[in-house]
């Protein structure tokens, strides 16, 4: 036995624990490129874990669930973005209130869910691959949603930084102004990356109960969205880094949980407060320049626009 | 299609009337949500809005409800005018709650005159230095405050937690997790006899006071006001930054700190393992309800404290659960959030003139 | 000019409060809780409890709770406003209500309190609570027996008597078979997370533990007890069908009895103050069907249970000694309940240091 053989099973936990993050942390990233601020990830992230375990269970179809429970997040998004963008009410009390509603509405809608038991989703197990030692079972024996986030990792920084509709994106972040005058519909931009974070935050809760977790209980989310809003600015609004950031939190999560196990004599509160601390520590290593973080922040994040101003 | 379009200056009118759209937009949408539940509107309406304040007793609640959401908020709306996004208030109202707590813990015994007052500058502290943290991390290494400030809530209600499980717990209470109670001596009075309002109310009423004269005469409101609304001519006309996001995040969590303390202080009596229901949350909303202007931060610091009431009583008299209080707080706060914009943009349904023309 | 306005509204006030109380005629039994109803664990069974008196009193009385409601400021209004509204009966069913409920008991001199968990009473206030270490007990017996790897993986809360009571039962009754058995205890620092919860279980599976058990709220470690094959216990409920090949038992919190008994006490005027501790033998606490397992080891396991229910075995019977070797209880002694109550200490066997 060897050490790698031993930190597989470690990984693995991190890779359950990182990705219901990543998905939200993700979403909210384009959100927030485009210059919108959605603090409702958490509402968002619940009532697409309702939605996705009760389709899942009604129907025996995790992939319908997992599609429900992405509309289902994009549903509030919805409301959300008429909101903030139509009705150009305050982005950060709305979001917080659509936390506040999301919340509700599903444990209202979940009440005949509640200890309701469900077969967690298949792993997709990649022949020959996974039965390569170690890396084997981390990178090719998980369930298609772990796959599905790595990817969108990448289709996000792709898009963003390689195709003309994230340039626009991009651009009506930096300044709706500007990008209003030479004729860029910053509007539908914000709805369809608004509507893109509340899918995503959907998918998050979706792995939550069908997979992490497979049940339903109410407020099963238990702050992940905050979480993952904190990694958003946590990442510098860079897909890689959220990446990296998502799983530090993750890993710092399940180490501490190991170290007690292990019988190392912290108080367990002490031990609980390390994922936080770790966060703030790399930000701060990593935000000493400047410049750099002005590059990425998009300028206009969270202030109304409208056309006609 | 919807449009807005803007007034060119603010509508008296519309200041006072979009609260009221606001209100019958809810009431249309919790007749529709209570009759789907089976349950009378009319009659749950009633019981969420007016019930509540309909004896001494619940209005004195109410009070005590809105007590540390507008302390926060008022701090809160300061900041955010100036783009200091403190969203970390809770942890701050948390170390405000164990500084001064402390206190009361530490001279359990004690008679002193000086021990209120001390804990109450023990609580303004104990926000202050939980505040100073992303403070220093923002200006000296740059550090978002969004984050950081957020992450230390965490921190800090883990921090209760190992304290009243821990080091702190009452040694006559069988090892579970709470303090001593607080002397006499560190209770805040009460005002009204037979009720729950405590001196916390007036500080919250001295606070909003003061909160209004430092926007509208101190020059630092002015400041504040100018960064947030354009940064550049801030910077043009030589404003230190770095002074207003200190200034903003230290009053914000001394503030913070202060409800912490007059929460433990005037309602609970002793510290345990959960001080507030998420009252630094509450609060940013609370801010922006309130367009961060503080008479508009004490109202809307008592609408939201009635939702909460409110919906406790819809709970014991119709027996709708929780959730339903969350479900229709949320629709209340969209409804009043969209039609504030009617203040300063008429609203337009169909295609614009020049639409219509063919124009985009 | 303001104090008369004051003075004004008060009376107004007044006034109609008086009119709104005059209503209240009915019986009426209020409950709250800390968690929502949808938790499936602790607050969902006080509710099962509710339920069942509503079935077995039908017309008597009426039962409202409030939910969700946190330790701290607002259980004080909670309870007073239950009071306030005409109920007779208040069951305030988590340790945080202490104060709040003998404040407004104080208040209400003629309404009936019951606080579960709690230590302070008076004339019109009760505690009441369960003897749940006599079920981990018996827990412990069977994981003796079933436990290849001789280590048992436990998710913690937070380290306070009730949950190191539990730890230490489960222990005891483990050695009574097997004195090779360690526990690990991982604490999560909450009652309710699912996924920490089941990351935990994770954690103490990777370091050696091929049984699982739990004092947090879901059923997320049991879940992954099924998932990586091992065994673990069901938690406030019989949860066998989210581990249908895991579960071998559960320890089930069954306040059914003990609530409508006292609803009708509460009807008949025979209600009076008084401290319940109630084990097995009282119906409070229950086990689950003894599943996935040999039949020598359920049927001992039934005998362990029986034996705890007649009072010839005490879970806390000496010899008890401690982490550090010192004795807690000689041999033939049975440790007392205040000793019991505020116990935070590990007995031997426990592994790592208990958080003080």
């Amino acid at each position: 036995m060897n050490g790698l053989d031993q930190l597989t099973p470690i990984i693995l936990t991190v890779i359950t624990a990182s990705t219901p993050l990543l998905f939200a942390a993700l979403g909210e990233l384009v959100t927030e490129k485009s210059g919108v601020l959605n603090l409702g990830v958490e509402g968002m992230m619940v009532i697409g874990a309702l939605a996705a375990f009760a389709v899942t269970t009604q129907t025996g179809s995790a992939v319908l669930g997992m599609a429900v429970g992405a509309l289902a997040g994009a549903g509030l998004a919805l409301i959300f973005a008429f909101l903030t963008l139509t009705m150009l009410a305050n982005q950060v009390a709305t979001g917080l209130a659509l936390t506040i509603f999301g919340v509700g509405l599903s444990a209202l809608a979940g009440t005949g869910f509640v200890g309701i038991a469900l077969t967690p989703l298949q792993k997709l197990d990649i022949p020959v691959l996974s039965s390569i030692p170690v890396l084997g079972p981390l990178l090719f024996n998980q369930d298609v949603l772990v796959y599905l986030s790595f990817a969108m990792v990448f289709a996000v920084y792709w898009f963003l930084n390689a195709t003309r509709a994230g340039l626009i994106l991009r651009a009506v972040g930096v300044s709706h102004a500007s990008a209003h005058a030479i004729g860029l519909p910053v509007k539908l931009t914000r709805y369809l990356a608004t509507l893109f974070g509340g899918l995503m935050a959907g998918l998050g809760g979706a792995y939550l109960s069908l997979s992490y977790t497979p049940m339903w209980a109410e407020n099963m989310t238990a702050g992940r969205g905050w979480i993952a809003l904190a990694l958003v600015v946590f990442s510098t609004w860079r897909p890689g880094r959220l990446l990296a950031g998502a799983y530090l939190f993750g890993f710092i999560t399940v180490l501490q949980l190991h170290a007690q196990g292990a019988g190392f004599a912290v108080p367990s509160q002490v031990m609980s407060m390390l994922p936080y601390l770790a966060t703030i520590l790399v930000l701060v290593l990593i935000s000493r320049d400047k410049i750099k973080i002005m590059q990425n922040a998009p300028a206009s994040l969270g202030k109304p626009f409208h056309s006609a101003k | 299609m919807i449009r807005l379009e803007h007034r060119g200056q603010h509508s008296q009118t519309m200041l006072y009337l979009s609260p009221l759209l606001a209100v019958v937009l809810t009431l249309i949408f919790g007749t529709i949500v209570f009759a789907i539940l089976g349950k009378d509107p009319l009659v749950a309406l009633y019981t969420f809005f007016v019930m509540p304040l309909t004896n001494l007793h619940g209005v004195s609640e109410l009070l005590v409800k809105a007590t540390p959401l507008v302390l926060i908020g008022i701090g809160l709306s300061i900041g955010f005018r100036a783009n200091v996004w403190n969203i970390g208030a809770e942890g701050q109202l948390t170390i405000g709650a164990i500084f001064g707590g402390g206190l009361a813990i530490y001279f359990h015994d004690s008679d002193s005159l000086f021990l209120l007052p001390g804990m109450i500058v023990a609580g303004i502290i104990g926000g202050m230095v939980w505040a100073a943290i992303p403070a220093l991390l923002r200006t000296r290494f740059n550090a978002n405050e969004i984050l950081t400030s957020l992450m230390l809530s965490y921190v800090a209600v883990l921090f209760l937690s190992y304290l009243v499980h821990g080091p702190w717990r009452d040694p006559g209470g069988y090892n579970f997790p709470e303090t001593r109670l607080f002397p006499d001596a560190g209770t805040l009075p009460t005002l009204i006899s037979g009720t729950r309002v405590h001196l916390g109310g007036v500080f919250a009423l001295l606070v909003v006071f003061s909160g209004w004269i430092i926007l509208s005469k101190a020059v630092i409101g002015l400041q504040l006001r100018v960064v947030g609304l354009a940064p550049a001519a801030a910077r043009f006309a030589g404003y230190n930054e770095n002074k207003l996001i200190w200034f903003s995040l230290l009053l914000s969590g001394g503030l913070a700190g202060l409800a912490g303390l007059s929460e433990v202080s005037g309602t609970i009596g002793q510290l345990i393992p959960t001080i507030s229901p998420g009252y630094g949350f509450t609060a940013i909303i609370v801010a922006f309800l309130g367009r961060l202007h503080p008479v508009g931060v004490l109202l809307s610091g008592l609408v939201l404290a009635l939702t909460y009431l409110g919906g406790e009583m819809a709970q014991i008299e119709i027996g709708t659960p929780a959730a339903v209080t969350g479900l229709f707080q949320g629709a209340l706060l969209f409804f009043l959030l969209a039609c504030d914009v009617l203040t300063n943009y008429r609203l337009r349904i169909g295609a614009t003139r020049a639409e219509r023309g063919g124009v985009a | 000019m303001f104090r008369k306005i004051t003075l004004a509204v008060v009376a107004a006030a007044f006034a109609l409060s008086t009119s709104v109380g005059a209503i209240a005629e009915e019986n009426k039994v209020g409950f709250i809780y800390v968690g929502p109803i949808g938790d499936h664990g602790w607050s969902y069974r006080h509710d099962v409890g509710r339920l069942a008196i509503e079935k077995a009193l039908g017309d008597r009385v009426k039962t409202s709770f409030i939910e969700s409601v946190k330790e701290g400021p607002d259980a004080e209004r909670v309870i007073q406003q239950l009071a306030s509204s005409g109920h007779n009966l208040i069951f305030t069913t988590s340790f945080g209500f202490m104060n709040p409920t003998l404040k407004v008991a104080k208040r209400f001199p003629k309404v009936k309190f019951e606080h579960a968990t709690g230590y302070k009473r008076s004339d019109n206030l009760s505690t009441y609570s369960g003897r749940f270490y006599e079920g981990r007990y018996v827990a412990g017996v069977i994981a003796a027996k079933m436990t290849k790897s001789n280590v048992v993986g436990y998710v913690g809360s937070f380290p306070i008597p009730e949950v190191v009571r539990g730890i230490n039962a489960f222990l005891l009754g483990a050695r009574s078979i097997n004195p090779k058995i360690t526990i690990k205890v991982v604490w999560v620092s909450t009652w309710y997370d699912p996924g920490k919860e089941a990351d935990a279980a994770k954690a103490l599976i990777d370091q050696g533990a091929d049984i699982i058990t739990q004092h947090t709220d879901s059923p997320a470690p049991l879940q992954v007890a099924e998932n990586r094959g091992v065994y673990g216990f069901g938690q406030a409920s019989d949860n066998l069908h989210f581990a249908p090949k895991a579960q071998l038992t559960a320890i089930i919190d069954n306040w059914d009895s003990y609530y409508v008994s006292r609803a009708r006490a509460m009807l008949d005027g025979t209600w009076k103050s008084q401290d319940v501790w109630g084990g097995f033998k009282d119906g409070m606490v229950s086990m689950a069907p003894f599943t996935n397992m040999p039949s020598d080891v359920s049927k001992l396991a039934a005998e362990t249970q029986a034996a705890i229910t007649s009072g010839k075995l005490h879970p806390f019977q000496g010899p008890i000694k401690d982490q550090e070797g010192k004795v807690r209880a000689e041999a033939g002694k049975v440790l007392d309940d205040g000793t019991l109550l505020g116990m935070n200490w590990y007995v031997e066997g426990v592994e790592g240091k208990l958080p003080q």
